[in-house]
């Protein structure tokens, strides 16, 4: 049984940043000598182009530094330490040889511009993954580039954009459902396209006669999550992207929901023409507090003329391999061949940033799919769906399954949504005050009141990593919650009480913006 | 089970019968059966940790890193040394495995981190708001200029062609969707020519997007370059090198709208180009068409201090098509790298950090322009990256200089055609005189072999 935490172990002293515990003439760093003759610094930068006064920076020690983040460290809470059910984030375990990988030298400290043929080992790993992804996704070709999955969203409109412009088209809307994560609408006007939302039918997939009725040859692209939103596979996703292909338009997979199907079911089959994968999900990238990730794209053959440039490619050009004896997943050794940044590419869509992409992350993904496998990939998002279903029927039990009921009763993939919404009603607590209560409890609170459709919405994505007992646990503290709630609903309503801060003012944060701190 | 789930046999069984099915196979029917796999992923089987660590150490040792190659190669990311802290916080795993703080009661070291490094941006930078951080540096231009057309309702672009290549295609990707034109201004001498940048602007000018240092090194006089776009009504959005900001006068001085710039030269590894950040520092009037993460300060309801994510009406989980961007990464592991760079540092330590590259610089491009076949690109003058000629083709020096265990710079021929002998050469505090003065002397060594005409690989 979850007892609420009595004594909190996160620091509760009031907040000072580095700023307030500057001291003038204190230092860390010591910096070599110039070695070289020194000159006035105006003989060699003209005098208005120099700064008068250097930037405020905090004036501290070492130690003070590494005990300041220490303790703020500890006013966060993490996935190392707790179980994370956040819907729609795939909250999985962040493997440390992951890390290890990314640190070593020949990739930490490899420059970005570095001549290819001294950066063969960085190529063919972008490759290898490439191919992986290609193969997990169903789609032949993959560009790596995009920095997020917003990115690739954005990345995929653009595609779709020059694959019309190629064909002479010219196209204005693109659909999405009301399920689909915010980005999409945002994505889509950045790509200089109007948004138009899909209605959701009473299975929680897309409503075929809202669909019917909104394509038309304006549509250039409808993006799906599929499973959506709501945990749920789309059964007509065959019948969809027949109505989509065949007024032209292409079909975008947000790959934020991957983590349901990776070797069951891959988007390419399902007809999708792009697709987006969050590593920072299904591939074990540690999400940083909100970043990095990387958001890479596969497509299908008609949309590869336009990927983004450059592209990393296999040349069969012996001589230059220095045989590395490393498998791809044909079997083919990558040894005997050289690898390449192609910029030679006239149709692409240009750049999307920088050099070639989140490389770091690219390690860590690469070293996550080689030690699952392909096998171990299919059982992860196997372990994910069986995971999310156990929960889901914990939850149906008891108190839960009375204020907390499913959205939509059938079995759900890899995650699935709670409404509140009885909930709140007969106990007068909002799906924010459970999810505030069960901070308390020492667990991270599922996604709340997302999606948009489902009433005081509570989205819960356990994953894979996560043991029954975790699960059981997080469904006992909901019980809990729930029936002291009965009995006095005003504990849950002014949770939380043993985080470092209680409930924090939004409305005076957003009124009155303080930004940064004064100095 | 892999090694990363945990799910026992007698574990399945019992979540099996508590959800009233046989199979977990049950579970996927809901997928039609034409669209499941029906097969294994044509991929290798699992490897143990020391296996896949194998692995991936083999594939590093075919990398030149600067560890392996004393590192010239600048071009907007840079080969600086990263203090051990840096490592030793971002590995916290308090920091590494967090979400985005939505639940600002458990996240609040994340976001006081957030509103540590703001402060930061916004003092080296010298306008008064930042963001927490955005994907790089050339998707943080394009992301301007996306600002600029909501702030201006104007559509076009002026860009210098000092601006990083990689910020302007960003910038030309994006405009496809931003249905935006994009107007070129070309460098004289080394420096945006400033009669053809105001010729240039107009009153239809959303933005006038400069660089400096630019993509040759070269301070640019941002004030006087400026002053035409404010006479448009045009922003000012002004790419920066963050590292020298401790010497060179801050966009905000020079009447910069918008800075913005790729934080890589704090506190990030080279990474072969990523993960890294982009900053995003504006004026007060365009807080709410900021793109990205916000910390702000606030209390509890115990009056205690705090914060949390600001300004959210902005963003697409909330405004959805409406949103100013659709960003929601801040890569806030790579801006506390930053932050806790820039506190090693302090306030001290970054301004003689700043002074110690011009002056190492100013030595490294006196030596190698005295080398018998190099001319200065241009005479402007640069603060920790500088752009030279050479009188024989740059890949075959490189190439020679490589042997020799030296990446000696950025060949400009791809992105600069009217360069097609120009070499950038950047410098960081890790490059030592000795390395400099190896620099020359492989330089002039190159240069005479190629000038005699001597295959590689002959000496």
């Amino acid at each position: 049984m979850t007892e609420p935490l009595g004594e909190a172990p996160m620091q509760r002293e009031r907040a000072i940043t580095i700023y307030e515990r500057s001291k003038e003439g204190r230092r860390a760093a010591v910096l070599p000598a110039a070695e070289v003759p020194e000159r006035p610094l105006e003989e060699l930068i003209p005098a208005h182009l120099l700064r008068s006064e250097p930037p405020r920076l905090p004036e501290v020690s070492e130690p003070e530094i590494v005990r300041h983040y220490n303790r703020l460290s500890r006013r966060n809470f993490d996935l190392d330490s707790g179980f994370y059910p956040l819907g729609s984030c795939t909250m999985k375990h962040n493997p440390r040889l992951n890390e290890r990988v990314a640190a070593l030298p020949g990739h930490a400290r490899l420059h970005p511009a570095q001549d290819p043929r001294r950066a063969q080992g960085a190529l063919e790993l972008m490759w290898l993954l490439q191919e992986s992804l290609a193969e997990i996704c169903g789609l032949p070709h993959v560009s790596l580039q995009p920095s997020a999955g917003s990115h690739g969203e954005l990345a995929g409109l653009l595609l779709t954009r020059a694959y019309h412009a190629d064909r002479g088209e010219r196209r204005t809307k693109v659909l999405a459902p009301d399920t689909s994560h915010g980005t999409n609408p945002a994505s889509v006007t950045m790509a200089g396209y109007e948004a138009v939302k899909v209605a959701t039918d009473e299975r929680g997939g897309v409503q075929m006669e809202d669909l019917r009725a909104k394509i038309d040859g304006e549509v250039a692209c409808l993006m799906l999550t599929n499973p959506n939103t709501l945990g749920l596979f789309d059964q007509n996703i065959a019948e969809i992207a027949g109505l989509i292909h065949a007024a032209g338009g292409t079909l975008y997979y947000d790959g934020a929901n991957l983590n349901a199907v990776m070797g069951h079911s891959r988007p390419g089959d399902m007809g999708f023409d792009i697709v987006h994968v969050n590593l920072h999900k299904s591939f074990s990238q540690p999400h940083g507090g909100g970043g990095p990730g990387a958001g890479p794209i596969a497509v299908s053959a008609r949309i590869e003329p336009f990927l983004p440039r450059p592209q990393v490619i296999r040349r069969p050009e012996p001589g230059w391999g220095q045989g590395g004896g490393l498998e791809n997943r044909r079997g083919q050794s990558g040894g005997g061949a050289y690898f390449d940044l192609d910029f030679e590419r006239p149709k692409s869509i240009g750049r999307l940033r920088g050099f070639q992409g989140n490389f770091g992350v690219f390690v860590r993904a690469y070293a996550y799919i080689l030690s699952l496998g392909g096998d171990g990939l299919a059982e992860a998002s196997e372990t994910a769906v069986l995971n999310a279903n156990y929960l889901k029927a914990r939850l149906a039990e008891g108190r839960a399954g009375k204020r907390l009921p499913v959205a939509f009763a059938r079995h759900c993939m890899h995650e699935f949504v709670l409404s509140g919404a009885p909930m709140k009603r007969e106990l007068g607590l909002a799906t924010l005050d459970l999810a505030k209560r069960l901070l308390d409890f020492g667990f991270h609170p599922p996604t709340v009141y997302f999606p948009l459709l489902v009433e005081e919405a509570l989205m819960i994505e356990p994953t894979e990593t996560e043991t029954k007992e975790s699960l059981d646990a997080f469904a006992e503290a909901l019980e809990l919650i729930l029936a002291e709630a009965e009995r006095n609903p005003e504990i849950a309503r002014s949770a939380p009480h043993s985080t470092p801060v209680r409930r924090l003012d939004e409305v005076r944060a957003a009124r009155n913006p303080v930004l940064r701190q004064p100095l | 089970m892999t090694r990363y789930t945990s799910a026992t046999p007698a574990d399945r069984a019992q979540m099996l019968a508590a959800i009233g099915v046989d199979s977990v196979e049950e579970l996927f029917e809901q997928v039609p059966e034409p669209l499941r796999l029906g097969r294994a992923l044509e991929l290798a089987p699992g490897l143990g940790e020391a296996e896949v660590f194998e692995r991936l150490a083999a594939l590093a040792d075919r990398n030149a890193d600067a560890e392996e190659q004393v590192c010239f190669l600048g071009a907007g990311m840079y080969d600086h040394y990263v203090p051990a802290i840096v490592e030793a916080i971002t590995q916290r795993s308090e920091f590494l495995t967090p979400y985005t703080p939505y639940q600002p009661e458990i996240s609040q070291g994340g976001l006081q981190v957030m509103f540590e490094f703001q402060t930061a941006m916004s003092e080296l930078t010298g306008l008064p708001v930042s963001n927490a951080g955005l994907y790089e540096g050339p998707s943080s231009l394009a992301s301007a200029a996306y600002l600029a057309i909501a702030a201006t309702g104007r559509r076009r672009f002026v860009v210098s062609r000092g601006v990083h290549p990689h910020s302007r295609e960003t910038l030309a990707t994006y405009a496809e969707g931003f249905a935006a034109s994009l107007v070129e201004v070309g460098l004289t001498d080394g420096l945006t020519d400033a009669d053809a940048l105001a010729q240039a602007i107009d009153g239809e000018t959303a933005a006038v997007l400069l660089q400096s240092p630019n993509f040759l090194g070269a301070v640019e006089d941002i004030e006087a370059l400026g002053a035409t776009a404010k006479r448009h009504g045009a922003l000012l959005i002004v790419a920066v090198d963050p590292i020298t900001l401790g010497v060179l006068k801050s966009p905000g001085e020079c009447g910069a709208d918008i800075a913005i710039g790729e934080g890589q030269p704090l506190g990030n590894r080279l990474d072969f180009g990523g993960p890294s950040f982009g900053f995003f520092c504006a004026s007060e009037e365009q807080i709410r068409r900021m793109p990205g993460r916000i910390a702000g300060e606030t209390e509890d309801v115990d009056g205690r201090r705090g914060f949390v994510l600001a300004l959210q009406t902005r963003e697409q989980h909330i405004r959805r098509e409406r949103a100013t961007n659709n960003i929601c990464t801040a890569q806030a592991l790579n801006a506390l790298a930053a932050m806790v760079h820039l506190a090693w540092l302090g306030r001290r330590g970054f301004r003689e950090l700043g002074e110690l590259l011009v002056q190492r610089t100013a030595y490294a491009r006196q030596r190698l322009a005295a080398v018998e076949g190099v001319e200065l690109l241009h005479e402007a003058p640069v603060a920790r990256e500088f752009a030279l000629c050479l009188d024989a083709p740059v890949t075959a020096v490189l190439e020679r200089c490589a042997e020799r265990g030296i990446a000696a710079g950025y060949p400009l021929a791809r992105e600069y055609p009217e360069y097609p002998d120009g070499l950038l050469v950047a410098i960081t505090e890790r490059r030592s005189r000795e390395q400099i003065d190896d620099l020359a002397e492989a330089l002039g060594a190159a240069l005479a072999a190629e000038r005699l005409g001597e295959g590689v690989g002959a000496r």
